[in-house]
């Protein structure tokens, strides 16, 4: 059993254990939790550091026989964007115990939620059988159905099914999807896919087709409109934990998905069909920032402005460009560093001032300066300027799609996009504004800022996205020998 | 020694008999209960140990012993002792009939377990009749209205069944000159073409045999009599005799129909159409049922929309493909109901209501129960890492590589509308606030049960290969 395999299964192990902590020991449930998921955030940072940035690939495989009938192996393994994003997940999902530490309802089926919901994710990146990344993919929706249900606010319900029937929908056009790449080719294994050159075999179905099957399955997780309607319902009634869960780690799902399957199985029909995508990219920006503005529920607002960033994910993938992917994989990073961080703010704000609304908020840097600051850094990264994490992965994302050979049209897409920038400063600034300037209310003189455990936590995601934002070559290094193999499928 | 080959449905049926004559000298409540597991038990050591790697063709060809028949027994006989330690709770209930209770349970089962062995259109008929008069009357052991409706529905609409089924034997031996199985294969493939006499006929034995399992359109008896029956009963119904329904379909089918490739290809595709309607109106129709028993009658109906895709398969590939998922599929199917069914009945007895509305807040007054049930529902809706998982997996990987992907997109779109009713009662159970909040307590024996099940199920979704290697081993050979 190797290292991945620990980091992957030591979250369940966690959630076992905490099923047999009688339920008044709430201390020992909050420290299993802690420390079951402190150990693969440890592991995935050793990883991190140990990948062989220079030979690239697929490293720390492991492979065992699963359901040898129909060919479908136990078979893990990274490269440079999976380990990212492990990395990102351990981190957030650590994150997550810390800033659910004060649960009080039902805590033991709380993180025991939260440890499963972590393994879920963490083994649809590790996964190099695609039927075991369908599983995963799958077993995701059961925790998170029950962390929105249960300990959401709001119209938790109607969120949290309304989450569950489109990823199953989507996951309906995914597993017909896996089925025709399985008899095409014969095997679950993405490695040999990558190897298989479908044109010479006899295909299930037309291979634009099952491209789209697994570019829907992905689309409605990533979000891509018009898929997009279930984020905002989810990612607002759901408990802070289970926010930064969502827009921190688990649609980047749905952009690791077109990555790894997408573009790198199908990349003739990608290619071809780069323009549709890349004007829903367009949508995504400038229609999700639109809508941004309009909104009035501070944790809405952050929901919407995912749709809006995910679709620069789109923009880098489908423009095809070295630069464009690394972009969207740094994308897909930041991103998850930054809402995390915005998700995890807000989350205090509204526990401590009891409100949700701009409007009735206001004011709040005199009372609250220290969340206020918090605040501020994850807006700046949200706008993208130069020192986060955020301006790097975006402007690698226009200059990459504005200079791709690969996609004709993708330049005039770039341009259009560029709105989203200023939309994103536009809904940023006007909130900063609303929420934590001008003059103060009475009504919160008495908040409290934000404690030290909260302090620690919101610190470190500030780290991560200037460290990122300063000396990118931290991550760079990692993703570039999995973009540029990728990119040699265009040509370069 | 031709008996020996069917020595378990011998013991079988004696077990019933002392269960009867027993039941003259003493009423005690856990006489028939004992007697029967242990004849359950007896009867499924007998199966297990005996060789079937050779089929065995007894009785002039009435029954063909096999692989096949062999892992039918079992999992017939497991379902049966499922619903025997789960009936307890009704002993108050049907107090003065507890005996011929299990007695008609096992006769029920004498005939089901028969059922996959039939060689001969004749004990084909004889079998399922065996199978099915019992369950009528067990239908309406309640004596209730409701029990009596379900018990008369099931009565007229299976005799018409059956009459259908019959009539279109008589036309196949019209056309054949025979109602041995093999024989007919042979027949038909020395004539120069399919008449349409015969094809009538095979149309006639299909609807026929949709009825047993519930399939639309011959579905209707199925919600009433599910809702009105005993609940051990409804799971009986549910379970057992759609498995049973399911392996004659298969045995008759692949035996006597399957060559030449266009008749076997024509049949395979009207299960298809059948399929596809079955389980997406039996998915919408149970979208709006509040009445848990009608809802996983409905259920049920979809799931054999499900099964009969391993059919379409099997006739789309002459046979070749598909007995080893139906198999498959079968096992997790009954698992499942049996995980469902349990905290079911010992919950709506307790709460005296079968209304889901009801099940609020049920996590709390009772979690293993409303685990287990949660997890049944979970495979139901086919979600890993339950067996319900791979078992749609392994059906809709059978039904793409058969050129049949058109109905694997329409049966994973199922798959989603069904998730929506099945999360609809896994809500009620966790989310809503109970009204009462005392424990509901889970007696020992449908607890053992529970727990087994459960296990089962888990255990089947991460390593299927369990159970396929041996379903691979189990498939009928055809001459």
């Amino acid at each position: 059993m190797g290292i991945l395999s620990i980091i992957l299964f030591m979250p369940v192990i966690g959630a076992l254990l905490i099923v047999l902590i009688p339920a008044s020991n709430v201390r020992l449930t909050k420290y299993t939790a802690f420390v079951f998921t402190l150990i693969p955030l440890m592991l995935s940072l050793y990883l991190f550091g140990s990948y062989d940035r220079m030979s690239g690939g697929f490293q720390f495989e492991e492979f065992a026989q699963w359901i040898p009938a129909i060919n479908a192996n136990y078979h893990i393994g990274v490269d440079g964007l999976s380990l990212s994003l492990v990395l990102l997940t351990t981190l957030l999902s650590f994150i997550s115990v810390l800033v659910s530490w004060k649960t009080s309802f039902r805590p033991r089926a709380f993180f025991a939620w939260l440890l499963l919901l972590e393994t879920s994710i963490l083994g649809v990146f590790v996964s190099l059988d695609l039927l075991l990344f369908f599983i995963f993919w799958e077993i995701e929706l059961i925790p998170m159905y029950f962390l929105i249900a249960l300990w959401g606010s709001g119209r938790r319900e109607y969120s949290a099914i309304k989450y569950v029937l489109y990823t199953l929908f989507g996951g309906a056009f995914m597993l017909a999807g896996i089925l025709s790449l399985y008899f095409t080719a014969g095997t679950f294994s993405v490695v040999e896919l990558y190897q298989t050159d479908f044109s010479l075999l006899a295909q299930a179905l037309p291979l634009a087709a099952t491209f789209f099957l697994f570019f829907i399955g992905f689309a409605v997780k990533l979000p891509v409109f018009p898929f997009h309607t279930w984020l905002p319902d989810a990612h607002t009634d759901a408990p802070t934990a289970a926010s930064i869960m969502l827009a921190g780690s688990l649609i980047k799902m749905g952009g690791y998905g077109m990555f790894r399957i997408c573009l790198g199985l199908f990349p003739d029909e990608a290619q071809h069909y780069a323009p549709l995508i890349l004007a829903l990219a367009v949508v995504n920006i400038v229609y999700g920032g639109a809508i941004t503005l309009k909104q009035t529920d501070i944790k809405r607002l952050i929901a919407y402005s995912s749709v809006s960033h995910m679709g620069f994910v789109l923009l880098g993938l489908f423009a095809l460009s070295e630069l464009s992917l690394l972009g969207a994989s740094l994308q897909l990073i930041s991103h998850g560093l930054i809402t995390g961080l915005l998700f995890a703010v807000t989350g205090i704000l509204i526990h401590n001032t009891h409100e949700r609304h701009i409007k009735k908020l206001g004011g709040l840097a005199r009372q609250v300066p220290v969340l206020t600051a918090i605040f501020v850094v994850g807006g700046v990264g949200a706008m993208a300027v130069p020192g986060t994490s955020g301006f790097i992965a975006e402007v690698t994302v226009f200059l990459g799609a504005f200079s791709t050979s690969v996609v004709s049209s993708a330049p005039v897409f770039t341009l259009i996009s560029l709105t989203g920038i200023l939309l994103a400063a536009a809904y940023i600034l006007t909130t900063l504004l609303k929420v934590f300037f001008g003059p103060p209310k009475p009504t919160f003189d008495h908040v409290h800022d934000v404690t030290l455990m909260e302090k620690i936590y919101c610190g470190v995601l500030v780290v991560c996205i200037f460290a990122i934002g300063l000396y990118p070559k931290l991550i760079i290094d990692i993703l570039e020998p999995v973009v540029a193999s990728m990119a040699l499928l265009w040509g370069g | 020694m031709n008996w020996i080959t069917i020595i378990p449905e011998v013991i079988i049926a004696g077990t019933a008999l002392v269960i009867i004559l027993l039941d003259l000298i003493s009423h005690k409540r856990f006489l028939p209960t004992t007697v029967s597991i242990g004849g359950i038990v007896v009867a499924a050591i007998f199966t297990l140990t005996a060789d079937y790697s050779t089929p065995l063709t007894i009785f002039g060809g009435l029954l063909t012993i096999d692989g096949w028949s062999s892992f039918l027994r079992i999992i017939l006989l497991a379902v049966t002792a499922g619903v025997i330690l789960v009936s307890g709770d009704y002993y108050a209930k049907l107090k003065h009939s507890w005996a011929e209770y299990h007695a008609l349970l096992l006769f029920a089962l004498t005939g089901m377990m028969l059922m996959p062995s039939a060689g001969d259109l004749i004990s084909a008929f004889i079998t399922i009749e065996v199978a099915i008069i019992p369950l009528f009357i067990m239908a309406g052991l309640l004596k209730d209205s409701r029990s009596c409706e379900a018990s008369l529905k099931m009565m007229l609409i299976g005799g018409i069944a059956s009459a259908i089924m019959l009539y279109g034997m008589a036309f196949i031996f019209g056309s054949t000159a025979n109602t041995n199985l093999g024989e007919i294969s042979l027949a038909i493939s020395s004539m120069s073409e399919v008449s349409g006499g015969l094809m009538l006929g095979i149309l006639l034995l299909a609807a026929g045999f949709c009825f047993e399992v519930a399939a639309i359109p011959f579905h209707m008896w199925a919600p009433d009599t599910y809702e009105g029956s005993p609940t051990p009963v409804t799971l009986y119904l549910s379970a057992a005799s759609k498995i049973a329904g399911m392996a004659i379909i298969v045995r008759v089918f692949t035996t006597a129909f399957t060559n030449p490739q266009s008749l076997s290809a024509e049949w395979g595709i009207i299960f298809a159409a059948i399929s596809a309607l079955t389980m997406t109106l039996g998915n919408l129709l149970a979208l709006q049922q509040t009445n848990i028993k009608r809802l996983l009658a409905y259920s049920g109906i979809a799931h054999t929309g499900y099964l009969l895709i391993g059919i379409a398969v099997l006739g789309v590939s002459q046979g070749q493909d598909g007995q080893p998922t139906l198999l498959f599929y079968l096992a997790a199917f009954a698992l499942a109901e049996i995980a469902v069914f349990t905290p079911v009945i010992v919950i709506t007895r307790y709460l005296k209501s079968d209304e889901t509305g009801d099940f609020a807040g049920l996590g709390q007054r009772s979690p293993l129960m409303s685990l287990v049930l949660s997890l049944g529902l979970i495979s139901l809706i086919g979600l890993p890492p339950t067996a319900g998982f791979m078992a749609k997996l392994y059906i809709f990987t059978g039904a793409a590589n058969s050129g049949l992907l058109w109905l694997v997109i329409i049966a994973v779109l199922n798959t989603v509308i069904s998730a929506y009713y099945y999360l609809k009662i896994i809500k009620i159970i966790w989310l809503k606030e109970p009204v009462y909040t005392e424990k509901i307590s889970l007696p020992l024996l449908p607890g053992l049960v529970t727990i087994l099940t459960a296990t089962g199920l888990i255990l089947l979704g991460i390593a299927p290969y369990l159970l396929i290697k041996l379903a691979e081993g189990s498939v009928i050979i055809l001459p």
